[in-house]
């Protein structure tokens, strides 16, 4: 199981921050997929900045089972 | 007893106490103390704010301030770095965020302080929604802060 959260704008569109992925490992590319599949309205995970347990990732990176992944909009902090 | 009194890099759902940030920075060798204090504007390019909301991915925003702490720390060991983020609602004039950097030199601190706001609005996942009278909207690529045209920073934005 890995699991999915969701900020902002996402979230909102989502209507959940967080979703559970049955999934042993997959790459972060995979799981933007395999989300824009279920939620086609989620179209911001094309320019939000992916990470795996609290630091930033790359497509290619791979999520295992028991990981948190985070889909991070563009911040706007200060 | 509250423990965030303690931590030197905070998101926090309370009014930000600016002295109690500055105490924690406070240092016997210190010759300057700066602080940022960063607060919610009403107009912006003539549209009148009603209050904003802030959000934020609690656990890796505080890491990323640490982060923010620890690369202030490598050009100016001797210096001393608190930020205390405030989310959730908050009104007009309301502090947003306070930074407080001390250094034996002020010329460290106003470099450091300076430093620590512009890489907030980087890397650290705390996002803004605007509310105005005719609607509302999560903020991301705002002109005064830095686009990422790619969709995300680049690997020196990050590293």
């Amino acid at each position: 199981m890995i699991k999915i959260l969701l900020f902002a704008e996402l979230a909102e569109k989502a209507g959940k921050g967080e979703i559970e992925m049955d999934a042993n490992t997959k790459t972060i590319y995979e799981i933007k997929n395999s989300l824009l599949k279920v939620y086609p309205q989620l179209t911001g995970l094309q320019t939000a900045m992916p990470a795996i347990n609290e630091e930033y990732a790359e497509e290619q990176d791979e999520a295992k089972s028991g990981d948190t992944v985070a889909f991070i909009p563009p911040v706007s902090g200060g | 007893m509250d423990v965030s009194i303690n931590k030197h890099f905070l998101i926090t759902n309370e009014a930000v106490d600016i002295q109690e940030v500055v105490d924690k920075v406070s240092d016997r060798n210190a010759g300057a103390i700066n602080t940022f204090i960063g607060t919610v504007r009403e107009m912006t390019k003539g549209k009148k704010t009603l209050y904003l909301k802030y959000d934020a991915y609690i656990p890796m925003a505080e890491k990323k301030l640490e982060q923010i702490g620890d690369e202030i720390l490598k050009d100016f060991p001797e210096a001393k770095v608190a930020i205390t983020h405030r989310i959730g609602e908050l009104a007009i004039s309301d502090i947003a965020v306070v930074i407080a950097v001390s250094t034996p030199h002020r010329n460290d601190a106003f470099t450091a302080s300076r430093y620590a706001i512009e890489r907030i609005k980087e890397i650290v996942p705390i996002w803004k929604k605007e509310h105005w009278d005719d609607g509302e909207k999560w903020m991301g690529d705002q002109l005064e802060t830095k686009s990422y045209p790619s969709g995300k920073p680049s690997e020196e934005d990050l590293s």
